[in-house]
């Protein structure tokens, strides 16, 4: 019994650690997508390649002036940021990152906690993430931020019915709720993944989650609520310092999570692609070290004269990894872990990329969107994914 | 631990249900109304009911409650005025709101005497299959009755709320 | 591990079912009262999962399902009504709405 709290404090620790710092990079990571989108460099002064750049925006935000305007209602003001955040960092609680990892005498599961309820757990989360945009809007005592919130809101409400229709499609297909069990059934190579198998491959649950997803951390083709140049800046317009990053942190953590969701409910999670004697553990050697033989290349013809030591320095770290996924005794547990962010960071990307590339809708045409389309064909989905699952 | 756990999440759903009798403001009655439903599905958890609890925050507190909120927004009608109430409901209320609730306790006392416990994990029949099966064969026609309503209600909701077209 | 008597379950129901019943009665402001109705429902649900887990059937939490289901049709008309209500009336005091009295 006390091993397994403090075996949990552990992970609670790491997995809090972990999460706080992809925050901050993932942060880095967009901004240097859409710059490389439009043709430019991004941030490249703080550190090498802008790497400090996070570092530099977490110190600015603390050192800001925290503001507490006179006409807020202050005990919603202060409790609006709370609940986004607490409840975007608590569905992460749920997710499995990898099979069992074992340190000493101690083995346990690469989650924090397994709940026999885990799909609807995140859902029942999410919903409730509504009330910490909705009270920002209706508490910045403001029509520009009512207006954001209550838009904001009134679009994660209606994008939530799609996504749960969505996601009960694979659930037909695995039989179970729990993220640990519908990973489990997904083994064996991507033919088994529920994008892909079963009498009726989920391809369009999948499309249809992603645009839900899309819709429901607010991203760009749906962020009108938070559109800088149409509504001042939405719901978070009287937020400064600590509380806007509050709301950034939420969205950004609300974003892992569903990149996270569409990878154990579609792709397989920590599953390989294809077994490990065919050759799939040596997969992320051959990815790093070519990463590192890039970037070594590139350190020797520098562009710039900083770049010089930068490039090859990081070309060494890249093939010091591709040597570390090489070890034996860490395959068990690092193997996992690899394939399940990099399918994670392939969704994230693709976050970035469309955020690069398409504009945004009007709110109209969004509510339209999903009432008129993305709702009755995740239920014609679901239909024919049930129909199918009966019959065979 | 179950003691404390049900004491802790029981005294947060009585204050929160007391907040939203007594609070002036509808919004604020709102948000301690979403506290209520969300202790209450701790309770659930507790007694075994693991579907209904993440149904209870994700229907009640997570949709019917963004409706009131959203509603109370939209209205920004204020905070109640009060007006005195009579002499008899001052000096009487609260007495006899705990006589009741003691004759109600005592009743309850007398009909389930305390050998039946309930702990963690006594009643594992509320998975998501245990329900299922039960609402699609034996409660198949209240679903399927519930569905029309729940269509009845949405065609409803859409005339009552329409602009009138002039 | 001790464990919790089921007779403290049903009178928190209790209790929640009777600020229901005085918000009900007391209040004023329409949305108030539509509000402690649904704080009436959600103590009746608790009191059916109780019993579902004294007789041990899972038959108590369909029919709170049931009760989570019509909540949900019921506040959706009924705040369309009070919508209109307003947009008539201009007021959420029901108090004031009773045009159909002597």
């Amino acid at each position: 019994m006390d091993s397994f709290i403090v075996i949990s404090l552990i992970k609670v620790l790491v997995v809090f650690a972990v999460l706080m710092t992809t925050l901050a990079y993932l942060q880095w990571v967009e901004r240097k997508v859409i710059a490389h989108i439009q043709v430019r460099p991004g941030p490249y002064r703080v550190g090498p390649h802008g790497l400090l750049q996070p570092l530099a925006d977490v110190i600015k935000l603390i050192t800001k002036e925290d503001l507490l305007p006179s006409y807020v209602n202050k005990p919603l003001y202060l409790m609006a940021p709370f609940i986004s955040v607490s409840m975007a960092l608590l569905s992460i609680s749920v997710i499995p990152f990898g099979p069992t990892i074992q340190v000493g005498p101690y083995r346990t599961w690469m989650q924090l906690t397994d709940l026999n309820i885990g799909v609807i757990f995140i859902l029942a989360v999410s919903s409730l993430g509504v009330y910490g945009i909705a009270l920002a809007g209706w508490a910045s005592n403001n029509k520009y931020a009512l207006l954001g919130g209550l838009r904001s809101s009134a679009q994660m409400i209606s994008y939530e019915l799609p996504l749960s229709l969505a996601v009960a499609g694979p659930l037909l297909l695995s039989n179970t709720l729990s993220l640990r069990e519908l990973v489990g059934t997904q083994a064996g190579g991507f033919w088994h993944w529920n994008v892909l198998r079963g009498p009726f491959p989920q391809i369009f649950s999948f499309l249809i989650f992603l645009i839900a997803a899309f819709a429901e951390t607010n991203r760009v083709p749906f962020d009108l609520p938070e559109a800088e140049n149409e509504l001042v800046a939405g719901f978070h317009t009287e937020y400064s310092s600590m509380k806007f990053a509050s709301f950034f942190m939420a969205e950004y953590a609300n974003m892992i999570t569903v990149s996270c969701m569409a990878t154990l409910l579609f792709l397989g999670g920590w599953n390989a692609p294809w077994p490990a004697e065919y050759g799939s553990s040596l997969v992320p050697v051959f990815l790093f070290a070519i990463a590192g033989v890039i970037a070594l290349y590139h350190g020797m013809n520098a562009a710039r004269k900083r770049d010089k030591y930068t490039f090859p320095a990081f070309g060494v770290i890249f093939l010091i990894i591709a040597g570390v996924f090489l070890l034996p005794f860490v395959q068990s547990w690092l193997m996992p872990l690899f394939w399940f962010c990099a399918k994670t960071g392939t969704i994230l990307f693709a976050f970035m990329w469309i955020r690069g590339t398409l504009p945004r809708f009007r709110y109209d045409q969004l509510m339209g969107f999903t009432w008129k389309f993305l709702f009755p064909v995740a239920m014609l989905n679901l239909l024919v994914t049930g129909f199918l699952v009966a019959w065979f | 631990m179950d003691v404390i756990l049900f004491l802790i999440f029981a005294i947060i759903a009585v204050v929160c249900a007391i907040n939203v009798v007594v609070q002036t403001h509808p919004i604020s009655s709102a948000i301690s109304l979403v506290g209520v439903m969300g202790s209450l599905a701790v309770l659930y958890l507790l007694l075994g009911a693991e579907f209904i609890a993440a149904a209870q925050v994700i229907v009640y507190a997570g949709a019917v409650m963004v409706l009131f909120v959203f509603v109370i927004m939209l209205l920004n009608a204020g905070a109640e005025v009060r007006k005195g109430r009579s002499l008899m409901v001052q000096l009487l209320g609260v007495p006899l709101l705990i006589v009741f609730l003691g004759l109600t306790a005592y009743f309850v006392r007398r009909l389930f005497p305390g050998d039946v416990t309930v702990h963690f994990g006594g009643f594992t029949g509320g998975t998501a299959q245990a329900i299922g099966r039960a609402l699609f064969t034996t409660y198949l026609l209240p679903f399927e009755i519930t569905s029309i309503l729940i269509l009845i209600a949405i065609v409803g909701a859409i005339v009552l709320a329409r602009k009138e077209l002039d | 591990m001790s464990a919790i008597p089921i007779s403290w379950f049903l009178a928190l129901s209790a209790v929640l079912f009777a600020l229901g019943v005085a918000g009900f009665l007391f209040r004023r402001n329409i949305v108030t009262v539509f509000m402690s109705i649904e704080l009436m429902l959600n103590a009746v649900n608790l009191s059916f999962i109780t019993f579902s887990y004294y007789f041990k059937k899972v038959d108590g939490h369909l029919f709170a399902f049931f009760v989570m289901v019509v909540a949900a049709a019921e506040a959706a008309v009924g705040l369309a009504i009070i919508l209109t209500v307003f947009k008539n009336r201009a007021t959420l005091n029901i108090d004031e709405v009773d045009s159909m009295k002597n």
